[in-house]
């Protein structure tokens, strides 16, 4: 039994804007009845001001794949173009008071529908929109490409393997392609790798700082009946103090210094002073 | 909560008022323990005794010959681990490719721990061909099981020629007979049969008890260790209200078979065929296979399983899809699959499966409110051919 919002039952049992638009400007249809989902959007366009004036869905799948296209022709209705291209997976889950993680899928779904509307929009006016590129196919069983995986990573913030199976599908059946998804997970997390120290807020210094604590000193300390505390960061200076055994251990005092400097250099914290306070 | 209308029966039964009855006095006075020595708990022995003697009455065998414990999925993992175990130089089981998962995907499992398992298939029906079986049987095969009945689609497979095919190459059989027990007659003493699982939960027995029968002289390693429960087969503390219900459930189960045939049969036929008469684009799964009397399997095509069981749910009325959509799990059920069912109808595979508890009037409900369920969806549906709008 799924856990559904009851936005998304009410989408589900009276959805709005079924049905084909006559002659439409713009038609996306995304994924196989192979598959067990599939969403066929059209649209009317102004061609004065390109809003989305009219916008109606046909949908084979679940309750939360009716739900997402129903909220989705909600949410375009009205909207230029331009707009409507902005709109991610994620709003569409929002919009419906959240999805459960393995029927995030039903989201990318409703995002890519609509994203496949407006390039053929744009493909009738004779505009190429993503002009020469080649979509490359990595799970063969969902016929989900590499733009699609990346794109979900990179919206949703994706980190596993199974993140990338309920958001997209791909790896939901054979699973051969999960070799090939961790890689893209690799690459993407390679490219987008944390910022300099200095590129850091205040806050994010923080917890950078407590990680270090909690991850690289502490435990060893937690062995003896002590730990390590941050009290302050000015600048340069990391005031730190020790609590339970360690308050009145004199060994610890000499030696930490060093050591927690080390360790918060590794982690991309250079030239920090630690002091006791 | 609105009435319920339960046609669910193959994931779990009602517990038959005769059986709570019978349970309790083991949940209130009588609760010691039957291994104690003393005579307020030892005295429990006796209706476990009794209890024991019921079941092998369903199941045409020896008292002696039954093992409790705790559910199906229990029998079915012992008796695997017990040919295993009994025969360690023998690395191949064979099973088939519509296996309840607690064969099934123990299968999976050994096969990653360096066993070798074989699938055999099935036909469009679902049905067996015993010819594979006996191709597939060699002397490296440790345990053949296959099971009685299929919980999706009641399909009925040939069992007894199967042990008999598997005692000829001096293999163990075992069948997971948890759908068959209770809808279809079963006398083990005519069969070569030399394990079979059932539940107690599907034939209106609490959850939480199940029996592994072990045919005299076969060869047995226990999969609990621990007391000397069950003979040394099964440690342990016994469920015993547990065992008590199910006891009493057999001995129902029994008594009703010929109600399981004719009355429950009446009402799975009434609804397949007022099916059949008022949505078209539908498809019976097995229809030309011997099934059980209880369980109807039907696919809709252009619609989607999950979808339909919500809607029906919105009438109270309960069942089940062979084609849960999940991401994990997206595709139609492995039996599904195995049957091969076109995929415009697999994906809308829905179970009903009853019970003696349920009516006629039940099932003219059902067929009141599921044509509409079925057509708003396939108004929704992009795949809806216009002759199906109706």
């Amino acid at each position: 039994m799924w856990d559904y919002t009851d936005k998304v039952m009410e989408h589900f049992k009276n959805p709005k804007n079924v049905g084909e638009i006559e002659n439409p400007d713009a038609v996306g249809e995304v994924g196989s009845i192979v598959c067990g989902d599939v969403l066929k959007l059209t649209l009317k366009i102004n061609p004065a001001d390109q809003t989305i004036e009219d916008a109606k869905f046909k949908t084979f799948g679940c309750a939360s794949a009716i739900a997402s296209s129903s909220v989705l022709t909600e949410i375009i209705k009205g909207k230029t173009i331009e707009e409507a291209a902005r709109i991610t997976n994620k709003e569409i889950a929002d919009y419906l008071g959240g999805l459960p993680e393995q029927k995030m899928h039903c989201s990318v779904m409703g995002m890519e529908a609509l994203q496949a509307a407006i390039e053929n929009y744009y493909t009738k006016k004779g505009i190429k929109v993503f002009p020469g590129e080649q979509e490359k196919i990595i799970c063969k069983c969902f016929n989900v490409s590499e733009k699609t995986i990346w794109k979900a990573i990179e919206l949703n913030g994706l980190k596993t393997v199974e993140q990338v199976t309920d958001y997209t599908k791909a790896g939901g059946n054979c699973g051969q392609c999960k070799g090939e998804i961790e890689k893209i997970l690799n690459d993407y997390w390679a490219s987008h790798s944390q910022k300099s120290y200095y590129e850091l807020t205040t806050v994010e210094k923080i917890k950078l700082i407590e990680r270090v604590l909690e991850e690289e000193i502490n435990p060893k300390l937690r062995e003896d009946g002590g730990w390590l505390e941050l009290i302050d960061l000015d600048g340069k200076t990391v005031k730190v103090r020790f609590l339970g055994a360690c308050s009145t251990c004199q060994l610890a005092s000499q030696t930490f210094k060093e050591v927690v400097e080390k360790a918060l250099r590794a982690k991309g914290a250079p030239d920090l002073e630690i002091v006791l306070a | 909560m609105n009435k319920v209308i339960y046609f669910d029966n193959n994931a779990t039964t009602r517990v038959s008022p005769e059986v709570k009855e019978a349970m309790d006095l083991f949940l209130t006075e009588l609760y010691g323990n039957p291994s104690s020595i003393h005579q307020f708990g030892g005295q429990v022995k006796k209706y476990l005794d009794e209890a024991r003697a019921k079941v092998a009455s369903l199941l045409g065998c020896s008292p002696e010959e039954i093992i409790f414990t705790s559910c199906g999925t229990e029998s079915d993992s012992t008796a695997i681990y017990s040919a295993l175990g009994a025969y360690p130089e023998k690395k191949h089981i064979v099973t088939t490719s519509v296996e309840h998962p607690a064969i099934y995907n123990l299968g999976r499992y050994l096969e990653k721990q360096g066993y070798k398992v074989t699938y055999l298939k099935v036909d469009e029906d679902g049905q067996l061909d015993l010819d594979e079986l006996e191709a597939a049987i060699t002397p490296q095969t440790a345990i053949v099981s296959i099971m009685w009945a299929n919980n999706e689609t009641g399909v009925v497979l040939p069992v007894e020629k199967a042990a008999e095919i598997t005692h000829s190459k001096g293999v163990l059989f075992h069948t997971d007979a948890v759908q068959a027990a209770g809808k279809i007659p079963i006398n083990l003493k005519a069969t070569q049969i030399d394990l079979l699982s059932i539940s107690g939960h599907k034939i209106h027995a609490p959850k939480g008890v199940g029996v592994l029968y072990v045919r005299q002289g076969t060869k047995f390693v226990p999969f609990l260790r621990g007391g000397h429960q069950e003979n040394g087969r099964r440690a342990g503390t016994e469920n015993v209200h547990g065992i008590i219900g199910l006891g009493k459930a057999s001995e129902l189960a029994l008594a009703n078979l010929d109600k399981e045939q004719s009355y429950v049969g009446q009402l799975r036929d009434k609804l397949e065929k007022g099916l059949l008469a008022r949505i078209p684009n539908l498809k019976i799964n097995g229809a030309r296979a011997q099934r059980l009397p209880n369980t109807l399997s039907v696919s809709f095509e252009f619609v989607e399983g999950e979808s339909i069981l919500l809607l029906l749910s919105d009438y109270g009325i309960c069942a089940s899809t062979g084609s849960a959509c999940s991401s994990g799990s997206l595709e139609p059920s492995h039996v599904l699959q195995a049957m091969k069912i076109p995929f415009t109808f697999a994906h809308g595979t829905i179970r009903f499966s009853f019970s003696i508890y349920n009516t006629e009037e039940e099932v003219d409900y059902v067929l009141e409110v599921l044509p509409g369920v079925i057509k708003k969806l396939r108004d929704i549906s992009p795949f809806s051919p216009a002759n199906s709008a109706r």
